[in-house]
């Protein structure tokens, strides 16, 4: 086992369409968690800033950003970019440094103001970079992806519109406990059913909407916890950051086409898969031993593959999982409590970090009328564009 | 004035009609087949890393999965914002040969409710779009009439 670290504090700024600086949404989450923590910001030894790419030239230093608007202390700073994958990152770099000795307690912040609509590439003439060919050769949107591997899981699994529904019924359900969440309201299937196809199969109701949001933890040395105070805290015990293994042989976003597997065999498993079983490999821990699990539901199709990719059930069984209820509040294993993406729409570096601050919640029993009983073990799993792997597990 | 037909990416298509091909390139060490084009290194991580020839892919295929895009999409893809936004099939498309999957738009005309997976589709030369001076040329799938 690689060690742990404790998670002493977790604050968020609420999801939604505020129309400010991602700096105001940081700022609000990291004072919330470092009151959580019982913390002074002046104590903190690391700052680590997950990066936002379109909040202007200050995102791609969120670190200093963050340092600079809570006040120059002097910490050290870190500041991480892996799009979707982010927050993880940011939380990785925190733990390494506690591991190595190099800080005692550190302070993780994502926060992004998003654009209307669609998310585009930065703009110029840029035939080397694959996300902008994409768009210009294309016009694949990253909906359009939901809906191929949506539709791929229509023809191999014989999963059905109404399974994809059936996700938005549960997470919005969910999501309108969540004072966080972006939408508040519960959604029928009748609703996803009548609202407008996007990318075919999928409808605006089965894919996230883009959100601003902020999301922070307080991360610690077991000593340092100790010293503070709290005897049992929440642990944090994998991060996986993992890249794919070639050859990559799911067409993923923003690629227009897959590896060769015409030389090399594909390995065993999905990069997806990969994520979630280094981190299950470094918790020692498997999927039955799950309390909850956050998932990047970015489209309700995309929920269902996760259950697959995290080990909840074989290959093609997700819809029968969520058909069953095992998924759901008080199933034997939740998923997306917090009411996911479908509630939050995706504040992107934030976002991992949302999930940790959830698991958190959860694993201290301090979910309210969203708890999950008893839990002990939580992970949180999304991919980052360009091969960005990120899962977290924590324990109580 | 007629335009000049140039490709949206260099490089990556050629031929017309029947003898329109996607165009990869092949390590001479390993085998391994790329599109889009690697030119400077194999990306295959067990092989020392050989010569990186042009090669023709597979013209037919099977439909892999499909979808469309319902609404505008933002730039650098162009359109005409005074024309009313008609959508277009994308189709990702597995060639046995290489053992890859390529992503690209239906011919004008295909929609989502004339696919299937499985079914044969063939490359065929299409165009993305036309400005004052210059047609670009792209590829787009076109289905063969062969089920899945």
């Amino acid at each position: 086992m690689t060690g742990e670290v404790a998670v002493l504090g977790a604050g968020m700024h609420p999801w939604g369409k505020w129309g400010r600086s991602f700096v105001e949404y940081g700022a609000v989450a990291a004072r919330a968690a470092l009151a959580d923590a019982g913390v002074d910001w002046r104590d903190i030894d690391s700052i680590v800033g997950a990066d936002t790419v379109r909040g202007g030239y200050p995102g791609y230093v969120a670190g200093a950003t963050f340092a600079k608007a809570l006040g120059w202390q002097g910490a050290r700073v870190t500041s991480v970019y892996a799009a979707c994958a982010s927050g993880a990152q940011a939380v990785g770099a925190a733990r390494a440094q506690i591991l190595a000795g190099l800080a005692d307690v550190v302070l993780v912040v994502g926060a992004d103001s998003a654009p209307k609509g669609f998310f585009r590439p930065a703009g110029g003439d840029r035939a080397d970079d694959p996300d902008w060919l994409r768009f210009r050769i294309l016009g694949a949107t990253n909906p359009t992806y939901f809906g191929l591997y949506a539709r791929r899981r229509m023809a191999v699994h014989g999963d059905t519109p109404e399974d994809f529904a059936r996700v938005k019924v549960k997470n919005s359900a969910l999501g309108a406990l969540n004072p966080y969440a972006r939408y508040r309201k519960r959604v029928s299937a009748e609703e996803v059913a009548a609202s407008a196809v996007v990318a075919d199969p999928l409808r605006l109701l089965d894919i996230c909407a883009t959100s601003d949001g902020g999301a922070a933890l307080v991360l610690a040395s077991i000593e340092f916890a100790r010293r503070h105070g709290v005897a049992e805290p929440v642990r944090i015990r994998a991060v996986s950051t993992v890249t794919p293994r070639y050859p990559a042989t799911v067409l993923d976003l923003p690629d227009i086409a897959t590896d060769s597997a015409v030389a090399v065999a594909p390995p065993d498993e999905t990069f997806r898969a990969s994520i979630a079983r280094a981190a299950y490999e470094e918790a020692g821990v498997g999927p039955e031993d799950l309390s909850l699990a956050e998932v990047y539901d970015l489209s309700t199709a995309l929920e269902l593959q996760w259950y697959e990719d995290l080990g909840l059930c074989g290959e093609g069984e997700a819809a029968k999982l969520l058909r069953d209820g095992v998924t759901a509040l008080g199933g034997r294993i939740p998923v997306n409590v917090s009411g996911g993406l479908a509630s939050f729409g995706e504040a992107v570096p934030a976002q991992a970090i949302a999930q940790v601050c959830e698991l958190v919640r959860q694993l201290r029993g301090e979910a309210t009328d969203r708890q999950v009983e008893g839990a002990r073990v939580g992970i949180s799993a999304n991919q980052g564009l360009f091969g960005h792997g990120s899962a977290v597990i924590a324990v109580r | 004035m007629t335009r000049s037909r140039t490709p949206v990416v260099a490089g990556w298509f050629t031929g017309e009609g029947d003898g329109f091909r996607l165009l990869g390139t092949r390590c001479s060490a390993c085998a391994s087949v790329f599109f889009p084009r690697e030119d400077a290194f194999c990306r295959n991580p067990g092989c020392p890393g050989g010569e990186l020839c042009e090669v023709p892919l597979s013209r037919r295929g099977r439909v892999w999965s499909y979808t469309d895009g319902r609404y505008r999409p933002p730039s650098p893809y162009v359109t005409d914002p005074e024309l009313p936004w008609v959508p277009y099939a994308l189709i990702a498309v597995e060639l046995a040969a290489e053992r890859l999957v390529v992503l690209g738009q239906a011919v004008p005309g295909v929609s989502v409710a004339d696919l299937a997976v499985g079914m044969e589709v063939e490359v065929v030369p299409g165009v993305l779009n036309e400005d004052a001076e210059t047609t670009w040329t792209t590829w787009h799938w076109r289905p063969t009439g062969v089920g899945a």
